[in-house]
């Protein structure tokens, strides 16, 4: 009963944080409520009985917005942007399409005949994860790494507006590198 | 709480993102968008892992869900510097050519 | 789960908690600014920061123009709350709050939400100087977060379980600050980092004017304030199930040592702001990245394989 009431009480929370993040005008609001939209899920994965997902659902998502904001002010140039505004395009095509969605997916949710569960959890959830990860499905972790590096590499190759040969001179000898932001081991 | 309350509140997470990854004209609103989806994913995916089959191997589906968001992430914010830095714009409309 | 080596005590002792670590984190300022007396050649010292305090409870808030109100107060008030929500899955001894079978996530979880608050708290005055501020403090975090995190990821390893009060169990014999030096320090590092305190202040630095505390005044000041000391004095109080046997120790009962050990850590690491230097992010950015990070993730190799070896 408790557990119901908490949950529904984070659901509000969850999809309202969630709209919010379209209607406030203010970045920062924008990007926090964002934050307090997955801080509540990664509450409610909690109490569907997974500690470790839950936390760290928490944790990646409040260090990805705090970075989002940094860039939401870098980009959105409204400094500080308590003005009203609206960037928006097919804004009708776009509520139709999302509440056809919610329709379908919600009419799933409720009529298809979910099977029994079968299997109970296993009592300590976290190690047994662990050992999933470093046993049988060490396969997905094996990939999710090298993917994770290409995206960092690819990121930084993007992102950057200066090659080696902008630091290190065209034969690429100049030491040290010539850099806008000397850095703290002088290299 | 039951599988059906789970679901819907993901469906709705969901397609609130949808509206928004669909009607936002700034990348990094758009990507506020994705995320929001994924987040309904998320947690769907934690409602059917512990409603329907909780044994350990459905939960690496929700740290590969958690990676996509990461991935995703990353690359929505170098494109958005790149983009900013060669047009001067954050706006998906402008950069119309990546879709072709 | 297994039998759990730690009894989980009624919320009520909460309340205990609270007033300790609130004790400790006095004992901090106290302490920090007895040392500046010190070396200011003044006497006393010990009773300024309750002076200073009263001053501020009687201050009138100032505002400033279209301030984000909400988020402002958000940034402040979260990190008093945050200490306090730090400490729950400390063990006092052989008593805990709360016996989370993923403590030190959670610790790291909260550690984490400093970034927000800290870049909340200079967001939401509309000052330049503090957004400044907060930018300054992301700019750290970014240098810091990640050799915080494979540093915390050291004793877990070690003990193959991330509940802290099987962490401070299995020390016994030998502490992990013995054999993972390298991720004490940096945990240690990470714990200044994320109280904003001391070599890692430039966020506060008077060139900026004060930065994100530029227009903070009256309570709100007093409440973030307090909010560094209570996050330094909370991540001090973690080290000691984390690296230094919880409560092992001779004559003592559990719960005084892991009183004692904090204060020691605390002093020591008030006793250190005086020794180092303001760390600028630009600088520290590359430090934390080329220096700490490798250092941490090859203690966190060299632990592993002394795992395995042991089997």
């Amino acid at each position: 009963m408790l557990v119901g009431i908490v949950f529904w009480g984070l659901a509000v929370v969850a999809v309202a944080a969630g709209a919010a993040v379209f209607v406030v005008d203010s970045m920062a609001r924008a990007t926090y409520a964002l934050a307090l939209s997955f801080i509540a899920v990664g509450v409610q994965i909690l109490l569907l009985g997974q500690s470790y997902l839950g936390i760290i659902t928490i944790l990646m998502m409040v260090m990805e917005m705090a970075v989002m904001a940094v860039y939401m002010v870098m980009f959105m140039g409204m400094n500080p942007a308590l003005m009203p505004m609206d960037m928006t395009h097919g804004k009708k095509t776009a509520i139709g399409a999302s509440a056809g969605v919610f329709v379908l997916l919600a009419a799933g949710a409720l009529l298809v005949p979910w099977p029994e569960r079968r299997g109970a959890p296993p009592e300590d959830l976290t190690r047994a994860l662990g050992l999933e990860i470093m046993g049988e499905k060490m396969l997905v972790m094996a990939v999710v790494g090298p993917v994770m590096v290409a995206t960092i590499v690819a990121g930084v190759v993007l992102a950057a507006h200066r090659t080696r040969y902008d630091r290190l001179g065209d034969d690429l000898r100049r030491r040290p590198a010539d850099d806008p932001q000397p850095g703290g081991v002088g290299r | 709480m039951t599988l059906e309350a789970v679901l819907v509140v993901a469906a709705a997470l969901f397609a609130v993102g949808l509206y928004g990854a669909l009607s936002q004209q700034v990348v990094v609103m758009v990507m506020m968008g994705l995320e929001l989806m994924i987040n309904g994913v998320l947690l769907a995916a934690a409602g059917f892992w512990w409603f329907l089959a909780p044994d350990p191997s459905g939960q690496v589906l929700l740290l590969v869900v958690l990676a996509a968001m990461t991935v995703e992430m990353a690359m929505g914010f170098a494109v958005a510097t790149l983009l900013h830095r060669r047009r001067q714009t954050d706006m998906t409309d402008m950069a119309e050519e990546l879709s072709r | 789960m297994a039998e759990s080596v730690v009894t989980t005590v009624p919320g009520g002792w909460a309340v205990l908690a609270g007033i300790l670590l609130c004790g400790l984190a006095f004992f901090a300022v106290a302490l920090d600014a007895a040392l500046s007396a010190r070396a200011q050649g003044t006497g006393g010292g010990w009773g300024a920061p309750l002076g200073r305090a009263a001053r501020l409870l009687r201050q009138r808030r100032r505002s400033t123009v279209a301030a984000d109100t909400l988020l402002w107060r958000i940034g402040g008030a979260g990190m008093l709350v945050g200490a306090f929500l730090m400490i729950a899955v400390i063990p006092l001894g052989e008593w805990t709050l709360a016996d989370l079978d993923v403590g030190v996530v959670w610790f790291n979880t909260v550690d984490v939400m400093v970034w927000a608050l800290v870049w909340l708290a200079g967001w939401g005055a509309n000052s330049a100087h503090g957004l400044v501020g907060g930018y300054r403090f992301l700019a750290h975090g970014v240098a810091y977060e990640l050799p915080l995190m494979f540093a915390l990821v050291a004793p877990a390893i070690a003990a193959g379980s991330l509940s802290v009060g099987e962490v401070a169990a299995a020390q016994d014999g030998v502490w992990f600050v013995v054999w993972m030096p390298v991720a004490f320090l940096v945990f240690l590092v990470g714990v200044t980092g994320f109280s904003v305190w001391g070599p890692f202040a430039p966020a506060l630095a008077a060139d900026i004017g004060g930065g994100v505390l530029a227009e903070l005044s009256g309570v709100d000041r007093l409440v973030l304030q307090a909010g560094r000391y209570l996050f330094l004095t909370a991540g001090a109080a973690f080290s000691v199930p984390l690296f230094l046997g919880g409560g092992a120790g001779p004559v003592l009962p559990g719960w005084a040592w892991v009183l004692v050990k904090s204060v020691l850590v605390l002093a020591v690491l008030v006793w250190l702001r005086r020794r180092i230097p303001l760390l600028r992010p630009d600088r520290f950015m590359e430090i934390g990245w080329v220096v700490l990070l490798p250092a941490a993730v090859l203690q966190d190799l060299v632990v592993s394989l002394v795992v395995v070896w042991k089997g």
